[in-house]
Formats: C-alpha cells, sequence, structure tokens
C-alpha cells in the first residue's frame, strides 16, 4: 500500500525539498497525521485550530477535491495520488 | 533582494499578516493565506494630489503609485481610462434612478479588464527578470497575456479549458502564444498550473505574481471615482469568479479614502454570479460567510470558477459595506446583453449579462434602492462569446435587390417611422 502526496512549494522547506512523499494511510486525515510524524510541524500548516483543512487550502485525490468526496474522511487506496495545492485567483 | 521597492513596501500575508520579500510568490508559508503588497501610504499621499493627476497621461498607470511596480511600467502602458457611460436608458429597465456603466468592454488591447491586472503583472515580471509569462485562464486573461507579452517580447504559455468559446482561443493563438487546451473546467486547469507553476521556473500571472496581478483590478475603481469627479458611487455592482475584482475595487474606493482623494460616502459593493456557477451568491444567499465548491454549468464561461480563491474576502467586503450577491439564468444573462446592447449600444460578452441581470434582481428586492445611483462594471466584449447568443437573436431579413420586395418586408413591420 502506497499513496504519493505531492509536496507544493511552499512546504518543502519542511521535507527537506522532497517533491514528492509516500504515505500508507487508508484516509486523508490519517495521512495528515502520517506525514506530520515524518516532518514535523507540516500538520499545523495544513489544519487549522478547528481541526479541518485551512480555508485557502486544497487537497485532491486523483484530481478530486476532497470538499466532493467526504473532506479528512476521504479514503485512500494503494496507487492514489494526493496532491496539496493554495487556492489561485481567478482568470 | 531588498523588502521594500518603489511604493511598496512588502508583501503580506491577508491571514496572519507575516510579512515576505517583493519576490514571485503568492502564499504564506505559515498558513497558505494569499500575500498581498503593502504600501508606504505616507509616500504615496505626498506623491498623488489631485492637481497633478489631472496632468497625467489617461491611461490606468496615473495612479501608479498605487500600482505595484518598482519603476515606470513597461507592459501595457496604454491600458485603461475605459468610458464610463451614463445610461439613462438602462436605468428605465433596471428600475433605478440613475445608472452608470464602466466600460472595459473597450480596454486596450483585448477588451477586457484582464489587461489592467496582465500589465501589472507583466510590467513587474520584466522588473523581476523573468522572459517568459503563464496563465490559467477562462479566455480574457488568456487573450490579454498572449498580447501584452507578444508586445513586450516575452514568451508565453497559456492554459484554458479545452471547450472555451472558439473566438477566446482563437484570440490566444493569433499572438503566438503556446496555448494548451486542458479536458477539464478552470479549477482543473487551476489545479494543474499550481503543480506546473512550482515545477518550471516562469511567472505565472495568477499564481507566483497573484499579489501583483490581483492589485491591477483596483484601477476600475480609481477610474470610477475621478470620472465621478472625486465622488464614490452609492452602488457598484460587479460580477465574480474567484471574487478577486469585487475585492480590489472595494480596496480601492478605500485607499482613495485613505488618501484623502475621496470622501467616505460608505459606498456598497455588490456581487453578481451565474446561477449555474454561483458558489459565493449562494454562500450570501445562506449567510454563510464560506462558501461550498461547486461543478459550474453555465454560458458564462469567463466566470465558472466553482473555487473561488477570493470567495471568503468576497462574501467579507459585501457583509461589510452593505452589499448583496445575487445570480441570473442561462436565460436571463442573454436578456440581460441584448437590454444593454439595445438601451446603451454596448455588446457585452456572457460575463455582463450577469452583472446587468444581477443589478436588475437587486433593484427589484430592494437591495439597491430605486431612487439611487448605480455602476455596473462591465468587464468583456460582445464579440469574444458569440457562441452564447448565436441562435437568440434573429436573422437578417433576405431580400433580392428589388425596391418591391423591401416595401413588402418592411409593411409587415409595425415598428417602422416614416423619418
Amino acid at each position: 500500500m502506497a499513496v504519493t502526496v505531492r509536496i507544493p512549494t511552499p512546504l518543502r522547506k519542511l521535507t527537506n525539498e522532497q517533491e514528492t512523499v509516500e504515505v500508507e494511510s487508508v484516509t486523508i486525515g490519517a495521512a495528515i497525521d502520517e506525514l506530520e510524524g515524518k516532518f514535523p510541524g507540516i500538520k499545523e500548516r495544513l489544519v487549522g485550530e478547528d481541526g479541518e483543512v485551512r480555508r485557502f487550502v486544497n487537497v485532491y485525490v486523483n484530481e478530486e477535491d476532497i470538499r466532493f468526496l467526504e473532506n479528512r474522511a476521504t479514503p485512500l487506496k494503494d496507487g492514489d495520488d494526493v496532491s496539496i495545492i493554495p487556492a489561485i485567483a481567478g482568470g | 533582494m531588498s523588502k521594500s521597492a518603489g511604493f511598496m513596501r512588502a508583501l503580506k500575508c491577508r491571514e496572519c499578516g507575516r510579512e515576505y520579500p517583493l519576490e514571485a510568490t503568492h502564499v504564506c508559508e505559515f498558513d497558505f493565506g494569499p500575500l498581498e503588497v503593502a504600501y508606504d501610504y505616507d509616500k504615496i499621499k505626498k506623491s498623488m494630489k489631485k492637481a497633478a493627476l489631472a496632468r497625467r497621461p489617461q491611461t490606468m498607470w496615473r495612479f501608479r503609485e498605487l500600482l505595484p511596480v518598482a519603476n515606470e511600467p513597461t507592459v501595457g502602458t496604454r491600458v485603461g481610462y475605459t468610458p464610463l457611460i451614463k445610461a439613462d436608458r438602462l436605468a428605465k429597465w433596471l428600475g433605478v434612478r440613475e445608472a452608470w456603466v464602466k466600460n472595459d468592454a473597450v480596454n486596450y488591447p483585448t477588451l477586457s479588464f484582464k489587461d489592467r491586472v496582465v500589465s501589472v503583472a507583466l510590467s513587474r515580471a520584466k522588473e523581476l527578470g523573468f522572459e517568459t509569462v503563464a496563465c490559467a485562464s477562462t479566455g480574457n486573461l488568456a487573450n490579454s497575456v498572449a498580447a501584452n507579452a507578444a508586445a513586450a517580447g516575452l514568451d508565453s504559455f497559456v492554459f484554458i479549458p479545452a471547450d472555451l468559446e472558439e473566438g477566446k482561443i482563437l484570440n490566444s493563438l493569433i499572438y503566438g502564444a503556446r496555448v494548451v487546451g486542458i479536458r477539464g473546467h478552470y479549477d482543473e486547469v487551476n489545479r494543474l498550473c499550481a503543480e506546473i507553476a512550482g515545477k518550471y521556473g516562469w511567472a505565472f500571472v495568477n499564481v507566483n505574481m497573484r499579489p501583483y496581478y490581483a492589485e491591477g483590478s483596483k484601477s476600475m475603481a480609481y477610474e470610477i471615482a475621478e470620472q465621478l469627479d472625486w465622488k464614490l458611487p452609492q452602488h457598484t455592482v460587479v460580477p465574480m469568479a474567484s471574487g478577486s475584482l469585487l475585492t480590489k475595487i472595494h480596496k480601492g474606493y478605500q485607499e482613495l479614502i485613505k488618501l484623502g482623494l475621496a470622501k467616505d460616502s460608505k459606498p456598497a459593493v455588490h456581487g453578481a454570479q451565474a446561477t449555474g456557477c454561483s458558489p459565493i451568491s449562494a454562500a450570501y444567499k445562506q449567510g454563510m460567510d464560506f462558501f461550498k465548491p461547486v461543478k459550474p454549468a453555465t454560458i458564462a464561461k469567463s466566470l465558472a470558477i466553482g473555487t473561488p480563491a477570493d470567495g471568503f474576502y468576497a462574501l467579507k467586503v459585501m457583509k461589510e459595506t452593505g452589499g448583496a450577491a445575487d445570480d441570473v439564468t442561462d436565460d436571463e444573462i442573454r436578456e440581460a446583453m441584448s437590454a444593454l446592447a439595445e438601451c446603451e449600444g454596448i455588446f457585452t460578452e456572457t460575463a455582463g449579462g450577469v452583472t446587468v441581470g444581477t443589478a436588475k434582481k437587486l433593484v427589484a428586492s430592494g437591495r439597491i434602492p430605486a431612487e439611487d445611483s448605480v455602476v455596473l462594471c462591465v468587464t468583456g466584449n460582445g464579440l469574444k462569446t458569440l457562441d452564447a447568443v448565436q441562435r437568440h437573436v434573429g436573422k437578417p431579413a433576405e431580400i433580392k435587390p428589388s425596391l418591391r420586395e423591401f416595401e413588402q418586408l418592411i409593411e409587415k413591420d409595425s415598428k417602422v417611422k416614416s423619418k
């Protein structure tokens, strides 16, 4: 079981400049905790004091926004791609 | 790099206030909050007096101190200062005492308000040493990046949803831009561009250049105020895609108040969306301070952003200024496009139909009182979205080159006048 997480530029200082990281968790919420174990401080950047993903952070599983799925409970399976992306201005 | 430059002081996180150098970066490393340009307003106040302004050229750059470039602009130096039209016939249609149209459908050079943001972003990109510029776009931004980059001798990449209106695609290709159509909607184009921007060292105008880019929209507010003889409008109706334009028009008005150039007459700013993509309007109606993302389905493709980056701030501005949000269906959009064309001779794209149609709804619901005055921000040109109205405006009558046939034709037309 391996899920690939793409790390956005603003967080790469925490991941020793790694662009992708492999995790083994079965939900998004657990994956964030697993990242925190590997790279202390990263969870605080992604999750606000209310325990929810920060409002300017978008998380995608295989190109789908987790807010269209099950938010932090969104399940992960082997081979999934997770992207963490800051919100972008209009065009 | 020194932190301040020209009239800019630093980049500052809108959420936590942390400051960053004036580089090509858009997100706070701490909380992902958007970075915004902070200015030295004392310095600006000394340089920006009404009398001096009156002598400057009629472009958006007459407000140069409030636009985020370190030196004189080098790209899009002729952009802006579009007409503000007193729209008496449209006011009747809207049911309001007085209406004005800020007509960015004739902005230079690519006929939309995007020339404002792009000239700022590309001028700043050149200052920062970039040679390639790029954007994620619903069309108008792509056109403007392609054209302004060409004129500035910069290479450009534009990323668009593959199903965009043909006019908007051709309007990017003609300038020699590399156009990449993505099989997906704008939010998917955006997500991909965020990843590309992380990998390639280009100036993405609405990604890593966003703090500079977004500030260009303020020029619309400065122009409206000056064109109204430095009185801020009672009501301004603004189309919302990401919500950025609405927040920047508000910021523009507030800056003029801060600098003593306009009196604080409490200008209300209202937001307009298409019902088929109305996350901000829906949140407003439900009294929520945050929106729920949607999958867009509307003819107003230039507004089809289901995950609006500035939605949160747009809701806040409307709440603070006494503004409101509403939305209109595809049929109402087309009806409003026709109304603006028939009343004022202005052919706007679907986004303009959204603004005009929503304004009518806001008047009908009393959100904009009938005895008040309103400015409508028309941001794009109808010639770019012909597909949207093609089967809805009728066809020309066709006759032989014969006077008799012409007479037969107009006999049936009761509207023909004798002089």
